[in-house]
């Protein structure tokens, strides 16, 4: 029983990452929502499970937490407002796929190299869910990296902090206080950089970020 | 208990600063602020000089630093630099009442000045890594204030920038320093930095970081190019601070943290201070000589001084380290001697500069000449100083450099081979730098207060008030004390050498008619009591007898002209003809000095026109480099404020991936 627990939170984590492969893959922008809400159901069915495991009601507040902002609200936000900037069909182009995903598994690699010795002495469970964790946040990273539309961006950003979440509810979870104010504060990120959204568009008709170091004068 | 008579002093005087600011409408503002200044000083002072029941006093105060506090102390060193710093802090006062009554911008000089001696005296109490650099930085920062004093002109402005460059490269330094000291576990009060172990490269690189901390506020060559510019720039009365006590200020942070807090010294650890300070007795004492404006002449000899002392504390080390108790104590107490004459005579000297400087409105010696006629009283006591910063007996100037001569004799003693070397070359370096110092007082005298008025105010100019002339003639009675009672500054000095080289100089009191010996009596003694008599005699009885037999009334006539029928007082020797000699033996390679001469064909009408370049080979060599280097790196750098955002992201992203690799590899 006790192992068959530990391989459900496995499973959710590495799906959690392959969800993960999959945004830094998507180049279609409502497919990318989709995706993300994906990322946010996944995370909160292992933060629910966690909470099973350890037997901590508060995470499945956390949970809830990220059931109803991350894979509710702001996934519903952010087609309204692809809708109403009409770029809801747009195709991103990212050059170089390929590289991008070899890099990404370069990165999962790493970050196990890193966290399993660094680990050792923790809990098998907690173990593999940092070191997951840890790959999410990266690859969050780098696709914030490769990306040049903003909400593309947002969504690299979001799956970044799933990733946080995710070890924070893997070491024995972390205080509530901590986990509600992250979730607040990027609700709060989320909606200033909606609105900087619009603002952009209103001025470039474009939410591409090239558009703006153009209008920067800086080099591109 | 005057632990806490310091503390309150050292709080009233932070007071004060503001009371300035609160009475800055108050014509007697200056005045008042002086005259508190003198008092609380004077009451530091007691509290330094005061008999210890217990040699060391400590405190610890609850604020500061979490779970560090401010510790204090004042033990046998820290008392005889308050005594020091507040000795010059009372003089400078005493002195501003009259000369600050001429400031134009008093503001600018009234809120600092409290605050700047504060600072001062929290350096010396200071006993945890902490509050020393705290107080570091505020008598940096004050003291930067007051050079700012006369800010409308543009030369002040630049000194001013150098100083404060230097002085936060210095601070650096320290930071660095202490952090060494101070160890991972952070230990960063004195006793716990005191007995900690420290590794080889620890004590060297400390060694090199505190010579660099210290050696920059202090003026030790190369890191000296702030101390010409700034010194001068501020008021006479805050120069004369700057000069006489702040740079000891320095000199005592260098003992605390070389001779204290880094245990016991390895013979290697005198190499640099000795090299570093001959190279800035020789560099200080040849610009001194050529300088023509009187007060940045004053600040070239401060550092030479500190040269002098610091060639005195490398000596001390080298004997410590090698067990040999009496010459280090004698050169140890012959450094500590030094710092007390340099902060009496220089403060006397930068006094009798503002003097004239207040008196003719004129800082060129080039234009002054003649002034023994107008400001007679100032004239006896300016020649008073330079007789004692020239090191001539009875004066104290011989004394101390008296006994580091002493000491460098007794360097055959010394078993390597490296410093046995050393020591010869730095003593000759000592020797010619003493020579031409007297020779730099000769000439400024000469040509500043002797021969014929240049100008017009020279001329006219008139003695100061009798506060300025009162402070001064204290502090060359003090000289002179110091001068004939040799035995009694050594004999106060001797406990702090007990401590922290672990000897004493022979009593110097048990031995008759005030005489010194600071080895044995039979090897070599000086009583400046004898020679002071036997000048007296001679110079008496020589002008008995030239008015016995000569006639006994003084008359006074024209110079002799050559014939010519009218001299202009330009044609007398100036300052640059005195120098002249100096600057062309030793200009190719000091100076980098340049002549061009520009002589016009036969029959031309043009005046023909020689024109000096002089250059200072360290700004060349050493700092523009370093200037032209900073400034590519950050031109370099300026691609990084046009990135994208892409590229920054790539940036943190890139450092992150980095260092995991690190960590996992």
């Amino acid at each position: 029983m006790e192992l068959l627990t530990i391989d459900i939170a496995h499973v959710l984590a590495g799906a959690l990452l392959l969800t993960s492969f999959m945004l830094l893959y998507q180049d279609r922008l409502s497919g990318l929502i989709n995706i993300y809400t994906l990322h946010a159901v996944i995370l909160s069915l292992s933060v629910a499970w966690q909470a099973h495991y350890q037997d901590a009601p508060h995470l499945y507040l956390t949970a809830a937490i990220a059931a109803i902002f991350k894979a509710l609200i702001i996934p519903f936000s952010l087609r309204r407002i692809i809708e109403r900037l009409r770029i809801h069909r747009t195709v991103e182009v990212i050059g170089g796929v390929g590289i991008t995903m070899l890099i990404g598994i370069f990165l999962v690699a790493l970050s196990l190299v890193v966290m399993l010795p660094a680990t050792a002495s923790a809990d098998p469970l907690a173990r593999e869910d940092i070191a997951f964790a840890l790959a999410i946040v990266l690859l969050g990273l780098l696709m914030m990296v490769t990306r040049r539309n903003a909400v593309s961006q947002i969504i690299g950003f979001m799956s970044l902090e799933n990733g946080l979440v995710l070890a924070a509810a893997g070491a024995n979870g972390m205080p509530l206080v901590v986990e509600i104010s992250v979730a607040f504060s990027i609700l709060i990120a989320f909606i200033v950089i909606g609105i900087f959204l619009f603002r952009i568009r209103e001025r470039f008709d474009n939410v591409d970020l090239f558009e703006l170091d153009r209008v920067r004068g800086g080099r591109s | 208990m005057p632990l806490y008579f310091a503390l309150t002093s050292v709080s009233a005087l932070l007071a004060v600063g503001v009371y300035a600011i609160v009475d800055r409408r108050n014509p007697d503002v200056s005045r008042n602020v002086y005259r508190i200044c003198i008092a609380l000083c004077g009451i530091l002072f007691v509290a330094a000089v005061m008999p210890r029941g217990a040699s060391v006093l400590s405190a610890t105060l609850p604020f500061g630093l979490p779970w560090i506090g401010v510790h204090l102390r004042i033990d046998v060193l820290s008392a005889f630099f308050l005594a020091v710093v507040n000795l010059g802090g009372a003089a400078a006062s005493a002195y501003a009442i009259g000369y600050g009554a001429h400031e134009k911008e008093p503001m600018r000089v009234l809120p600092f000045y409290p605050a700047f001696l504060a600072g001062m005296n929290m350096v010396v109490l200071a006993d945890d890594a902490f509050s020393f650099l705290v107080a570091w930085e505020f008598m940096s920062l004050t003291s930067w204030a007051l050079v700012l004093t006369h800010h409308h002109d543009a030369e002040n402005r630049r000194a001013g920038f150098v100083y404060l460059l230097m002085a936060s490269f210095g601070g650096f330094a320290l930071l660095m320093a202490f952090g060494v000291l101070g160890g991972a576990g952070g230990a960063y009060d004195f006793a716990s930095i005191r007995e900690s172990t420290k590794e080889g490269w620890k004590t060297g690189l400390v060694l090199a970081l505190a010579l660099v901390g210290m050696g920059s506020k202090a003026g030790l060559a190369p890191l000296h190019i702030w101390l010409p510019l700034a010194h001068p720039a501020a008021p006479s009365h805050v120069s004369a601070l700057m000069s006489g006590v702040m740079t000891k200020v320095a000199v005592y942070g260098f003992i605390r943290v070389v001779f204290d807090l880094l245990g016991p010294p390895a013979f290697w650890w005198s190499i640099e201070p000795m090299s570093f300070g001959a190279a800035s007795a020789l560099i200080g004492v040849l610009f001194a000589t050529i300088q023509s404006d009187l007060k940045k002449l004053l600040a070239y000899s401060t550092i030479e001084n500190i040269g002098v002392i610091f060639i005195a504390l490398g000596l001390a080390l080298a004997f410590k380290a090698n067990g040999l108790a009496l010459p280090a104590a004698l050169a140890f107490t012959a450094a500590l001697f030094h710092v007390f004459n340099h902060s009496l005579f220089k403060s006397l000297l930068f006094f009798g500069a503002g003097a004239v400087l207040n008196g003719c409105g004129e800082r060129s010696i080039e234009r002054l000449g003649g002034l023994i006629h107008s400001m007679p009283k100032t004239a006896f006591l300016f020649l008073g100083g330079c007789v004692a910063i020239s090191a001539l007996p009875p004066l104290n100037g011989f004394v101390s450099e008296w006994l580091v001569f002493q000491a460098i004799l007794l360097s055959p003693s010394l078993p390597q081979w490296t410093v046995k070397l050393l020591v010869p070359a730095v003593g000759v370096a000592l020797a010619l730098s003493a020579t031409l110092g007297a020779g730099c007082y000769i000439r400024a005298y000469g040509v500043a207060f002797l021969g014929r008025p240049r100008s017009e105010a020279a001329r006219t100019a008139k003695d100061p008030d009798r506060w300025s002339l009162g402070t001064m003639a204290a502090l060359l009675t003090l000289c002179l004390l110091a001068g004939l009672l040799p035995s009694l500054v050594i004999d106060t000095i001797s406990p702090a050498a007990r401590d922290f080289v672990g000897g004493r100089m022979p009593t110097q009191a048990e031995l008759s008619w005030l005489s010194i010996a600071p080895v044995a009596e039979s090897r070599s003694s000086y009583n400046g009591l004898l020679i002071f008599v036997f000048i007296l005699f001679s110079a008496y009885s020589a002008r008995w007898v030239i008015h016995k037999f000569g006639s006994s009334r003084s008359r006074r006539a024209p110079a002799w002209d050559c014939g010519y029928i009218e001299t202009s007082p330009a044609t007398q020797y100036t300052g640059s003809s005195f120098a002249q000699p100096i600057r062309r033996t030793l200009g190719i390679i000091a100076f980098s000095v340049k002549e061009r001469l520009d002589m016009p064909a036969p029959g031309d009408m043009r005046p023909a026109r020689l024109s000096i370049d002089i250059k200072d080979r360290i700004f060349d060599y050493l700092y523009a480099p370093l200037t032209r280097a900073v400034e590519t790196c950050a031109s370099g750098l300026n691609i990084l404020s046009l990135l994208t955002i892409q590229e920054y992201l790539a940036l943190v992203f890139g450092a992150l991936v980095f260092l995991l690799i690190l960590v996992a590899i």
